[in-house]
């Protein structure tokens, strides 16, 4: 175990407030925690408790974070991520449950993959939720072997970072899935209206001479799939939505009352493309940056909960990957250990949602569209629990980052929501 | 009083006096042409390194020519296709090159931004010879200094942009350096080759090339790019000559007297029939001639000369 890792066997959290995103404001309580379940709740003396105290004053207690989207390299690419550094960063952003997507080497389309992921994580404080893939070898022509990989622990099917194009692939992929009650992680691009795109199309990509890719390659298949959504009744959850027509396809599908869920990333909402003058290769993702006006759109549809999560599409990339021209540069950054502090800094800071409301899409949505046990912060029940300061400002230095990787747009910036650290799986993880 | 920047990334928020001094530096250099020994020791021990990862025989030979009448030493390095696919990184490439101890760099590559890249990676002065579809400064500071020796000035003036606006640098620079200088510009095209937002450029825009004619006092006709015709973005090469082919009826049409330009090499009878080339009305040999004296301006106001004739000796 490492130095930031020790068993709860006996613990008191002193000073804290006790915060049930579901359940109001915050309040001030102690917890104590007994061989890793909540043992009490209430007013504990630090002078007389004969098991470790942490001294958490101005810090809130919730039930555990969820990033249900995440990319953890290994197999394959152990240089810039492995299970161990991703749940190191997942930690230390707050995390107590993770999905990983399939995009590895060989990708997670077989029980053995999903049974490897699970085996490397079982020690690590945050627990790892394999999501497989949609299609075998990721190559969006024939579906998985979807009962098996269930069986396996998998806990979700997506293709993500490579669109699914061919339609009666995609509706095979929901009928089949239909029967296991699974979600398909959807990332929506239509690849045709994409090919060759290195950031948003419009006025900034023609001032910088770089190639777009158009709002319309995310609405278009987006609006595919919410047909087959409708045709097929699978659950369907669209990755990292951006634009503000695919947030209007989704407000759409759901007041029609089809089962699709949505998520958006934490730089979707801090950056636009006009923030790439300086061909910042840590500001290439996929789907892009986009303009002010999405980002409105986004917030819009945070408000009115058609947006569900949060998920941060942490993507590891080595340096010599993307300290290249951008043409040459891939697409993703890391965003575990950001998570939490953009959210608190850009949408309960500005007031777009509440902290509660903000929380609620990092803790029980991501894991109620994966279907997965919600921890609940009562007497007995199992500690899973994040710990951290609201208010409390830091500064993110890369180089002090847990994961392998250092592709990101965040360093040096200031954050408010300090993580203190994590507990579970019987386990005190502190920053 | 020398340039605002230390490099030529592009002429995207480069300020019209930058623009004139470097057209006034230009004209007085170009005398240095037409003298029997046309030579002068202004930029003697100072080394350029000429970085071509795309070919560009004319962009460079121009180039060259203006380096050597400067005296300055001079360091080749071509590279078809991207050196990454090789497996060294630009970066180390740049890296390698500068250890070698040199002053300037002209950079020619097929991705936009490299130019400003480049500025990361080293100390030397880094001069944009076309990045992607970005910007190709001097491309268009050659353009501006032709028309100006031809109009006196270029405000108020009228110059339409004809043909692949969307991946055309040359467009891109034109644009902005003609906007700084306060001439119009209308952008005209079919509207696959049409950027989005190109509006917001403070341009004017059509898809027809007789609106085109009629509004403009010079035509800036582009280099059509065979390939884009499989890329599905016009249909042929005939269409695409009936309905933007610059032929001498649709001039005439004008009844006025019109300037022709083409940034080089033309693909004659598609975007531009040849007696149109050859006729009076094209500057299109003033602009290769002016590209040379325009490289050796931007190369003498960079390395830290002023503008004093004394310098020029
Ligand atoms: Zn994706």
């Amino acid at each position: 175990m490492s130095d930031n890792l020790l068993r709860a066997d006996l613990i008191l959290l002193h000073g804290g407030e006790v915060f049930d995103p579901n359940g109001g404001e915050p309040m001030r309580a102690d917890m104590v925690i007994r061989n890793g379940k909540i043992d009490q709740i209430g007013s504990v003396d630090p002078q007389s408790f004969n098991g470790k105290v942490y001294e958490i004053s101005g810090c809130w207690i919730t039930p555990g974070l969820f990033d249900m989207h995440v990319h953890l390299r290994e197999p394959g690419r152990e240089d810039e991520e492995t299970i161990e550094s991703g749940c190191s960063a997942a930690a230390a952003g707050g995390f107590t449950g993770i999905a990983c997507m399939p995009n590895t080497s060989p990708p997670c389309d077989s029980q053995e993959v999903v049974r490897f992921i699970k085996k490397k994580a079982q020690d690590q404080p945050t627990e790892v939720y394999p999501i497989a893939a949609l299609t075998k070898g990721r190559q969006g022509k024939e579906i998985t072997e979807m009962a098996d990989l269930v069986r396996a622990g998998a806990v979700a099917f997506s293709d993500d970072g490579s669109p699914v194009a061919d339609t009666s692939v995609m509706r095979n992929a929901m009928d089949y899935a239909f029967m296991f009650d699974v979600p398909i992680i959807d990332h929506c691009e239509d690849p045709f209206l994409a090919q060759g795109g290195h950031m948003n199309e419009g006025l900034i990509s023609t001032r910088l001479g770089l190639p777009g890719i158009p709002n319309a390659a995310e609405a278009v298949q987006i609006a595919r799939d919410i047909l087959l959504c409708r045709l097929t009744g699978a659950k369907v959850h669209i990755a990292h939505l951006s634009t503000q027509e695919g947030v209007e396809l989704v407000r759409r599908a759901k007041e029609a009352g089809l089962p699709v869920t949505a998520e958006v990333t934490p730089h979707h909402l801090f950056f636009t493309d006009a923030d790439l003058a300086t061909f910042d290769t840590n500001l290439k993702m996929n789907p892009p940056l986009r303009t002010s006006e999405d980002v409105a759109a986004l917030e819009q549809g945070l408000r009115e909960g058609v947006i569900d999560a949060f998920a941060s599409d942490h993507a590891p990339h080595s340096l010599e990957e993307k300290d290249v021209e951008f043409d040459a540069a891939p697409f993703g950054i890391i965003g575990l250990e950001t998570m939490l502090g953009v959210v608190f800094k850009q949408i309960v800071g500005r007031g777009v949602l509440t902290a509660a409301q903000a929380l609620q899409k990092m803790i029980i949505s991501p894991r109620k569209i994966l279907g997965l046990p919600i921890p609940k912060l009562s007497e007995g029940q199992p500690a899973e629990l994040t710990i951290f300061h609201p208010t409390a400002l830091w500064t993110f230095d890369k180089t002090l980052s847990r994961s392998r990787s250092r592709n990101t747009p965040y360093h040096g910036m200031e954050f408010p929501a300090k993580v203190w650290g994590i507990i579970n799986k019987g386990m005190v993880w502190t920053a | 009083m020398g340039l605002s920047s230390r490099h030529l990334l592009g002429l995207e928020g480069v300020p019209a006096k930058d623009i004139t001094l470097i057209l006034d530096t230009a004209e007085n250099l170009k005398s240095i042409l037409d003298r029997p020994i046309p030579k002068v020791p202004t930029l003697r021990g100072i080394t350029v390194v000429n970085l071509f990862f795309e070919n560009s025989t004319r962009t460079r030979i121009s180039f060259e020519l203006a380096e050597k009448r400067l005296s300055a030493d001079t360091i080749n390095f071509s590279a078809a296709g991207s050196s990454v696919k090789k497996g060294e990184t630009l970066k180390d490439t740049v890296r390698n090159i500068e250890a070698m101890k040199i002053d300037m760099i002209v950079v020619r590559h097929s991705a936009a931004g490299v130019p400003y890249f480049l500025t990361q990676c080293t100390d030397a002065v880094i001069i944009n010879a076309g990045d992607g579809r970005h910007e190709h400064p001097t491309q268009a500071l050659l353009d501006m200094m032709t028309l100006r020796e031809k109009w006196g000035t270029l405000k108020g003036k009228k110059v339409a942009i004809i043909g692949d606006i969307r991946h055309s640098r040359v467009a891109g620079s034109n644009i902005r350096g003609l906007k700084t200088m306060g001439a119009e510009v209308m952008v005209c095209g079919p509207r696959t080759l049409i950027p989005p937002g190109i509006k917001e450029f403070g341009v004017e825009v059509t898809y027809r090339l007789d609106e085109a004619i009629e509004w403009a006092d010079a035509l800036n006709v582009l280099r059509i790019q065979l390939e884009r015709q499989e890329k599905g973005l016009f249909p042929s090469i005939r269409e695409y000559h009936n309905e933007y082919g610059i032929t001498r009826e649709r001039i005439a049409r004008a009844k006025k007297e019109l300037i022709i330009m083409h940034p080089g090499p033309i693909n004659r009878g598609v975007e531009l029939d040849a007696d149109v080339a050859d006729s009076e009305a094209s500057i299109i040999l003033d602009q290769v001639t002016n590209g040379v004296a325009v490289r050796m301006a931007v190369l003498v106001l960079l390395s830290g000369f002023d503008n004093s004739q004394e310098s020029l000796r």
